[in-house]
């Protein structure tokens, strides 16, 4: 399954990129399971979803919760809570 | 109809509210400006989730249209660097009577606050720079409109 993501604000510092298109594994059905499948890729995922109740998350530019199921070919953002305004 | 931008480029809020009044339609226009705060000499950095952002402010807009008395309505926020004393984000709304023009305009900014994907980046006059954390308080006001 191919998810596009991208990240915004202190998680892309973090992470160290804008965002990404990745394949994932049968099995990764979540939004949770997105973010543990990559932390198993690397020390910057860890350390960007180390509290993930200080996230948020828009599959296709809407908001969704941690256990949202995402979609083949779908955008992810994963990003702090907003503070515009 | 509420109209929303999301652009780099300064506003003229007496332009936008001069557009809003209308011909005898409207009893009340009530606008909000956001200026940005800090001490002189920093700078404050917008990041948005473009296309998101556009979304999230129409979906908004409809929201407040639905739920009170709007005849006309502008909402405009502002990316990229920014200074002190700058206008970042503008909210007016024209209605019959001055209640629903108040309450709209509230709505907009509160629920803008939680809803719109926009990150603050403060730099400091010595270089150190953040990110801006976001404020109980503005869970709070956007939550008493649930």
């Amino acid at each position: 399954m191919k998810l596009n993501i991208l990240y915004f604000a202190a998680t892309r510092d973090t992470v160290g990129m804008d965002g990404e298109t990745r394949d994932f594994p049968a099995g990764v059905a979540t939004v949770a399971d997105v973010l543990a499948a990559l932390e198993r890729e690397g020390e910057q995922y860890r350390a960007a979803f180390a509290e993930p109740s200080c996230l948020r998350f828009a599959l296709d530019q809407v908001f969704v919760g941690i256990d949202a199921p995402v979609r083949d070919g779908a955008e992810l953002g994963i990003f702090p809570p907003v503070t515009g305004g | 109809m509420i109209r929303t931008s999301v652009q780099a480029e300064a506003f003229d809020a007496a332009a936008e509210l001069a557009a809003l009044g209308g011909d005898g339609d409207a009893g009340a226009l009530v606008s909000f400006t956001g200026l940005v705060r800090g001490e002189p000499g920093s700078t404050l950095e917008l990041q948005h989730y473009p296309g998101m952002t556009e979304r999230q402010l129409d979906a908004i807009a409809g929201e407040a249209a639905e739920r009170f008395a709007v005849l006309r309505g502008r909402v405009i926020h502002r990316y990229g660097l920014l200074h002190p004393g700058d206008a970042i984000v503008f909210v007016a709304v024209a209605s019959p009577h001055r209640g629903d023009a108040f309450d709209a305009a509230r709505f907009l900014m509160d629920w803008l606050k939680t809803k719109a994907p926009f990150w603050k980046r403060e730099t400091r006059p010595d270089g150190t720079a953040h990110w801006v954390e976001a404020q109980a308080a503005d869970n709070e006001a956007a939550a008493l409109w649930d």
